[in-house]
């Protein structure tokens, strides 16, 4: 479960780049549920999802991850609970580490680093594995670097890793955005199917709304900081792009203006 | 034919030193390489740990003991830079800086002046510039050269735990140490502790070899550091891939750099340019990198299209 109460955020506070990014946000997810999330430039998308992983600390409002108050525990903490891929291929992986250390340090998320060995023999058997699964190349590149890989190797590996140790929470911040057409399309597939075997709650941001609309079991539209359109279960299964725009104009009181998300509809 | 036998018979001296200096350029490479850190303590460290490791062997104190306390002096000063950084907010150069200038009078506390000898033919030493050329077990060499190994493989198993792996994650990439539940300023307060502890061992092992500590003996360590760390993955980096390698490309960085300074003095080069000397080497091999990269740049914008795959 995930609630998020009355979450407020403003950036540069009594400044002339003063912006209200997050204008109380009220959200309330059950496990197994994956909602995508879509809105236009400086909706507020991404800046929820950092506040959720603790990126920067919230203004006012509690941001509760199942049943444990998590606002003001740092980013590393919080870990414990999240699983993130981020928009930036580059973000989510340590580009001078070999794939099996990267799954390694993942595969210790909420746990105490000890001195211990970073990796057993008995892991690598199991990452290979894994990784055939991606059917990516990669079961045969354990011990290649990361930096090495290609964006969408990269997202995808980092989608592993964020669910190596299954998350209670798995949140992606537009992670195919960067990727070319078919490559964004792949690792989708992946991240549906990773998200379908362990029923994992997922957050998802896209500029895609046929996808927005296609998967998942609930969809919201964000606009200046709030949520303005909430549509679930069969209702969504229905949804088409128009209703989605007519949806947003009706609540919002505006047109729906996002070139990157208009032209990819 | 008389400068290679000056050469020569000044080689066993260049080894040495170069090795006691190989700790200090591990240490460096802790910080500079690993955890991407430029870190100034080292500079007033190295002191500390000569100036630590004299007082307590006047002081009769078992002499590895005095090198343990010296070590454990340095993880003190590089704890102090690390929380400097991590709990105030201050830029790492800048905090390095700032430790490094204070260790200037706690240096001098220690020693109670700006200079102390230690006489080898008085007091028991580990390491003494008069057995360089000694076929024994006390030769510098074979002493400092065995620690250094030893040193290497603890760090090598070390950085390969799970706090070392995190330790490394940290200097590569912080927002995914921190999305993976890595502590991150606590590692790299460890990261600048371990730093300092082995420069700090380092001036440990040069003061007994010189036979005393100075308070100006740290000055420019760091960039005798880098110059070691450079040269050793300038000359090696193509074909030590493995990290104790790596390490060990360090320490040969750092006697290949005493060498070259010997074979520059002997030559007649006037030794008062010594530092801006290395300084230029050091800047030119940094610049190198990013040359190469600039160049790169302006290549690819001549050729046609240079398809980037996803």
């Amino acid at each position: 479960m995930l609630d998020i109460i009355n979450v407020q955020k403003t950036f540069n506070p009594g400044t002339v780049n003063e912006k209200k990014a997050l204008n109380g946000i009220n959200l309330h997810l059950d496990d197994g549920d994956f909602v995508t999330v879509i809105g236009g430039n400086g909706a507020g998308k991404s800046t929820m999802l950092n506040m959720i992983a603790g990126v920067y600390p919230v203004d006012c409002g509690s941001i509760i991850v199942d049943g444990v108050d998590v606002t003001k525990l740092p980013e590393h903490k919080r870990a414990k609970y999240l699983g993130r891929v981020f928009q930036d291929p580059m973000t989510g992986t340590a580009a001078d580490m070999q794939i099996e250390e990267n799954l390694a340090l993942a595969a210790r998320r909420g746990q105490r680093r000890t001195l211990r060995s970073g990796i057993t023999a008995k892991e690598r058997k199991e990452y290979q594995e894994l990784l055939k699964i991606l059917d990516l190349g990669l079961e045969n590149r354990l011990t290649a670097k990361v930096g090495l890989l290609s964006g969408g190797q990269r997202q995808a590996l980092t989608l592993l890793m964020a669910t190596l140790k299954k998350p209670k929470l798995l949140l992606l911040d537009e992670h195919t955005a960067a990727l070319d057409p078919k490559t964004a399309k792949k690792v989708l597939d992946i991240t549906e199917e990773i998200v379908a075997k362990d029923s994992l709650m997922t957050i998802m941001i896209t500029h895609n709304m046929a996808d927005a609309i296609r998967v998942g079991n609930r969809l919201i539209m964000m606009h200046e900081g709030r949520i303005v359109v909430d549509v679930k279960g069969e209702e969504k299964k229905k949804l088409t792009i128009e209703q989605l725009l007519q949806l947003f104009e009706a609540s919002s009181g505006s047109q729906f203006t996002s070139d990157k998300v208009m032209l990819s509809k | 034919m008389e400068i290679l036998q000056q050469l020569l018979s000044a080689l066993p001296g260049s080894v040495s030193q170069g090795l006691i200096w190989g700790i200090m350029a591990i240490g460096v490479y802790v910080t500079y390489r690993i955890l991407d850190v430029a870190d100034l303590t080292v500079d007033g460290s190295f002191a500390t740990g000569g100036a630590v490791a004299v007082v307590l062997i006047l002081d009769g104190w078992n002499l590895w003991l005095a090198m343990l306390v010296a070590f454990v002096a340095g993880l003190i000063a590089g704890a102090i830079t690390g929380l400097l950084h991590t709990l105030m907010g201050i830029p790492p150069i800048l905090a390095g800086i700032l430790t490094q200038l204070s260790l200037y009078s706690i240096n001098l506390k220690i020693m109670g002046k700006a200079n102390q000898s230690i006489n080898v033919n008085k007091t028991e030493l580990l390491v003494s510039l008069r057995w360089v050329k000694e076929f024994a077990f006390h030769n510098p060499i074979i002493t400092v050269g065995i620690v250094l190994l030893l040193l290497i493989g603890v760090l090598y198993w070390f950085f390969g735990t799970e706090m070392g792996c995190s330790i490394r994650a940290t200097g590569i990439n912080q927002n995914m140490s921190r999305a993976q539940g890595i502590n991150t300023s606590f590692n790299q307060v460890l990261g600048i502790m371990l730093s300092n502890g082995l420069v700090a061992f380092s001036g440990a092992f040069l003061a007994q070899y010189q036979g005393f500590a100075d308070i100006k003996m740290g000055q420019g360590a760091i960039v005798i550091g880098l110059a070691a760390v450079i040269i050793g993955e300038a000359l090696f980096g193509k074909i030590f891939k493995n990290f104790a390698l790596r390490l060990l490309a360090v320490a040969l960085g750092s006697i290949i750099y005493y060498i070259v300074i010997q074979a520059v003095i002997t030559l007649g080069f006037d030794a008062n340019l010594l530092k801006l000397l290395s300084a230029t080497i050091v800047a030119v091999f940094l610049a190198i990198p990013y040359w190469k990269r600039q160049y790169a740049a302006k290549h690819v914008r001549r050729s046609k299209g240079g398809e980037k795959n996803a």
